[in-house]
This record gives structure tokens, sequence and C-alpha cells, in this order.
């Protein structure tokens, strides 16, 4: 079975949010980048469970310019195959899912897991995106995935429960918790993954279907009012006449 | 013309976030002088969809086929387009819950347009363009989008814009019978594991929600019942949920669900960013911990710093009296 995980590279949560350029770009300075959360716990991680379990590769791929390397080098040292990079700034969602349904046509995927979403633009737009393009079956909120002669059992999260639905492959997986048990690189991970192939490909075409004008920050922080642990009253009258929320 | 909402069903009701994009769709539709035109898939009883009349909807396409009423991402994007199609739609409006993520970011491909996913106000239209808010950073910051693509597509921020609704108006329910093959459908569902007797938390107006500064497990009756009292749905931090205190799918944060209902009170709950991201939507939050340094409550409207074991019990109480004076 041949595993593709798309792989996004994100500012750590802890980050100082600030954009330049008048508002039109973020602000990378002083900014740790990493892998991002779920591609890396959840979709990266069961791909590799699942090669583990029943042989094949697992390929990642990221759309990103040459300092998304320690990114890539960390999906390696997680247990990945091998990588591809493609070379370009990935500005808008349709634009980087055309990238990656591309190299998945190319290198006949029979699974493609992507993170829920991405922790800076919070989306979930390119996992499906990639599925139309593919025209696979596409589930999200998934949080356990098993695969069995070509069919996936899969547990999606549904308002108020789950369900349990089974899907033919090929088809794209949006991964959330549960569906794997994060793991950390080893020393031996690591030094491997010094020697794993990268290929650098350049972009296929140049489609963008959305631009973002600018950014904001919030306007204020918020002002807090403080109630004693005494007069609990009060903060129900508060909820009441100047919240006006119950 | 027209402005196409996505709407859904659950237990023979429309979903709450289904509405608000209804109302956004007929509010987009009101600026473009337009019809707002909502389509609902699967098995539903006519005088329910009328209803959606009350947010502005004009007319309703109903594929009243139970073949659909599993949600499938590759057949909806289907019968959407077909509907869209139909309808002559220019701007094509979801939730920006599960379903609707998906779908509408297939869509984008499958329709070559522009979307805009978690809007939380209304667009602006200048010509052909379009420009909306939405919020990035997990609520650190906003960004607004430009679309200027033939058809458009927004999905919805949950509990961002409350419909105005007129009470008595019905939409007109229409038949609409797209046409499908047996290869449209790609899930079988297998079995369905529903938690009954609870409120879903991404519906939820109001959220009690608990973390490690309740100790154990066998603390949560009271967190229970101040729920039970206030018609809220519990919710859980992370750590809480990580050693099993509290069932996983009550876990809110980063890595969890996120949620924005009107009121999100946070007992024993420190604060860290990563539980901010999944919270932070929430319109008004209430902070309760012992130790008056949780970042929590820079982030909270409301705070008591306190014992929860001593102020809980004391909210019940008082909400009970707020609840039978009115």
């Amino acid at each position: 079975m041949k595993i593709l995980v798309p792989i996004a590279k994100v500012p750590d949560t802890t980050s100082r949010i600030a954009f330049i350029d008048n508002n039109t770009k973020f602000n990378p300075d002083g900014v740790t980048f990493i892998m991002n959360p779920t591609d890396e716990w959840y979709a990266v991680v069961r791909a590799i469970e699942l090669k583990e379990k029943q042989g094949g590769e697992v390929v990642v791929i990221h759309v990103g310019l040459a300092d998304s390397d320690s990114v890539i080098r960390k999906a390696l040292a997680l247990g990945a195959d091998r990588a591809i990079r493609v070379d370009a700034d990935p500005t808008d969602a349709y634009f980087v899912a055309a990238q990656i349904a591309a190299q998945a046509k190319e290198g006949a995927f029979d699974l493609i897991i992507t993170g829920k979403e991405t922790i800076d633009y919070n989306s979930f737009e390119v996992g499906g995106m990639i599925a139309e393009l593919l025209d696979w079956p596409a589930v999200a909120q998934v949080s356990k995935l098993e695969i069995e002669n070509g069919v996936a059992t899969l547990k999606r999260e549904v308002e108020g429960g789950t369900e349990t639905v089974e899907v033919k492959l090929p088809m794209v997986v949006g991964a959330e918790k549960d569906m794997a048990i994060a793991r950390i690189p080893n020393m031996k991970g690591i030094m491997s993954a010094k020697g794993k192939p990268v290929a650098v490909v350049p972009a296929t075409d140049d489609v963008k279907l959305t631009v973002i004008a600018n950014y904001a920050l919030p306007d204020k922080a918020k002002q807090i009012k403080y109630i004693s642990p005494d007069n609990v009253g009060e903060l129900v009258r508060l909820l009441h006449e100047e919240a006006k929320v119950i | 013309m027209a402005v196409l909402s996505f709407v859904e069903i659950a237990d023979g009701k429309i979903k709450k976030a289904s509405v608000e994009a209804a109302y956004y769709g007929s509010k987009v539709a009101e600026s473009l002088g337009t019809e707002s035109v909502a389509v609902v898939l699967g098995t539903a009883d006519a005088a329910t969809l009328a209803t959606l009349g009350e947010v502005g909807v004009k007319k309703v396409l109903h594929a009243n086929d139970a073949r659909f009423n599993n949600f499938d991402s590759k057949l909806y994007t289907k019968l959407i387009a077909e509907a869209a199609t139909t309808a002559g739609a220019k701007v094509i409006v979801a939730s920006f819950n599960p379903n609707g993520k998906l779908v509408s970011s297939r869509l984008s491909v499958r329709l070559k347009a522009g979307y805009v996913p978690g809007a939380v106000e209304l667009p602006v239209f200048t010509g052909n363009e379009l420009v909306v808010k939405k919020n990035v950073y997990s609520g650190k910051a906003s960004a607004h989008y430009k679309v200027a693509t033939d058809v458009k597509i927004i999905s919805v921020n949950p509990n961002s814009l409350s419909p105005v609704r007129t009470a008595g108006a019905t939409a007109a329910v229409e038949a609409f019978a797209p046409s499908v093959a047996d290869s449209d459908f790609t899930i079988v569902v297998k079995s369905v594991d529903k938690i009954t007797g609870t409120i879903p938390l991404t519906e939820a107006e109001l959220v009690v929600s608990a973390g490690r500064g309740l100790k154990g497990p066998e603390n949560w009756g009271m967190i229970e019942e101040l729920a039970k009292e206030m018609g809220a749905a519990t919710a859980c931090s992370r750590p809480v949920s990580d050693v099993d205190w509290r069932p996983h799918h009550e876990h809110v944060g980063q890595t969890g669900l996120t949620i924005r209902p009107n009121l999100y009170i946070a007992i024993g709950i420190s604060g860290a960013i990563q539980h901010l991201a999944g919270v932070n939507g929430s319109k008004v939050i209430v902070v309760i911990n012992t130790d008056s340094e949780a970042p929590f409550f820079k982030a909270a409207d409301y705070g008591i710093v306190g014992d929860a074991f001593q102020v809980v019990p004391k909210l019940i109480e008082e909400y009970k009296k707020f609840k039978a004076a009115h």
C-alpha cells in the first residue's frame, strides 16, 4: 500500500502573531515553525503504523520553499520513507491542493491522510480539494482508521456521536485525535532521515482562487470583571443583565 | 441568479448551524438583490423545511430520498453542484461545520469557485469581487479574503451571527430529483453510536467545562448538575480527557473540538494557549480558578478567583434561584 501524507509548515502554537508590509504578510521574525500538529501527530504517525503492520511505503509531500527542510526531515525521522517538496510559496489552498493532486496521480497512491486543519488558516480545505481533483471519496473527522483488502473502515465524528463507515480505496482521510499516538523521533530515525530522498519538483500550474487582502489583530485585550467568590449571585445577574447570554 | 445555502437535517430537525448558514445566504441574497434558495438532501418533513422561510429562504430544493440520508462528501458535492446549476446560484453558503467544510472545499474545485472557509461577518461586494473576514492563527488574528471567481463559496463560522426570524414566513418546498448512478455512492455506514441524553457540544449555546483543578473524575457531579440546570453541554480540557477522567468527545482545544458558544464557563482550567485556541471564539467567557495568575483570566469576560468546590455549588443554587424568578 502506498500512502501519501501532505504536511504543512505552521508557526508554533505559542508564537506571537504579527504582520508586516501594511498588514498583508505574516511576520516570520523570531517565529519558530513546526509541522502542523494534527499532520504530525495523527496523519504521519498513522500512516507509519499502517506501513509497519501491512507493509508499503509512506511518502510525505510538502508545498513550500527550501526553509521547510526541518519540517520534512522530522517526518522522515518519524519513519516516512521519502519526501516530495513542491518548490513554491503556498498562498492559496486550491493551489496547494492542485500540486499535491498532481503528484498523487503520478505516484499511484492508495490512500492520502491529512491532518484535521492547519493551525494558521484553520480551514481544512486542502484534503477535500485533493479528493475532488482526484475524484476520490473523502471522509473527515476520522478518529480510527483500519485498512483490509483495499477497504478502509473508519470511525468518524458526527454531531452527538460517532459513525463507523466503510469506503473502498483510494480515498482521502482527514485525521484527528485518537487516530494514532503521537511519537517522538528517536536517534536512529533522526540519523536515517538524513539519507532519505527528498525530491524537489517545480509547481505544475499556477491557478489561485482566493487572495488574502490583509490581516488584522484583535482590537484590544478583553476587560475582565472580577466577582467575589462570596457573591456568586452577582455573576448570574451580570450574565443575564449585562452579557445577556442567559 | 440566486444564493444557494446547504442545509442539513439531524434527528428530523434543521441543524442550528444550518439555520445560520441559510440566514447568512438570505442576507447575501438581499444585498445582491436576488433570491435565497436552500438545498436539503435526504428525508425530511416538508413542514419543517418550510420554516426556513423565517430566515429569509424563498425556495427549498428538497431531494427527499433516503439514499441521501448519510453524509457522503463525493455524492453530496455532485448533488449540491447540480442544485447550484438548477438555481442559477452565483454564491453558495454552507456552515463551517464538519460536513460543510468538506463539501465546500470539494465544490470549490468542482465549480472552480473561490472559497472562504469560516467567515465571521457578512461579505462586502464590489462589482464581481467579494471581500469577507475570517479568523486565522487559531483566533489570534483575522484576515480579509478576496474572491473574484464567477461562482463564490462561503462557509459560515457557527454562532458568528444571530439569525433574525420573521415568525410565520414560509419557504416553498420543491422536489429536487438529481440524477445519480450507483457509482456516486462511496460510503457505507456500518454502525452509529449516538451519545443520548446530552447536548452535542458543537451545537450548544451554553457550555460548562472543567479541567485538572477538579482533582479527579469523581468530582464531576457538580459540573454535570450545573450544566443540567443551565441546559448547557459539558466539556473538558485535554489533560482531563487524556487520563480518561472524561470521554474524549468532550475535549475542546486545538487538538479537540473548536466551539463558539454564547457562554463558556471554564472551571479549574488554567487556559493554556492550546485550550484557548478551541474556545476563544466564545461570546462570553467565565473563568473560575483558585490561581489568580491563571492565563485564562486574560481571555475572560468575568472571573472568580476561588475554589471550585465552594463556588460551583453556590453557582448552582444561585442559578436555580434565577431560573425560578425568570
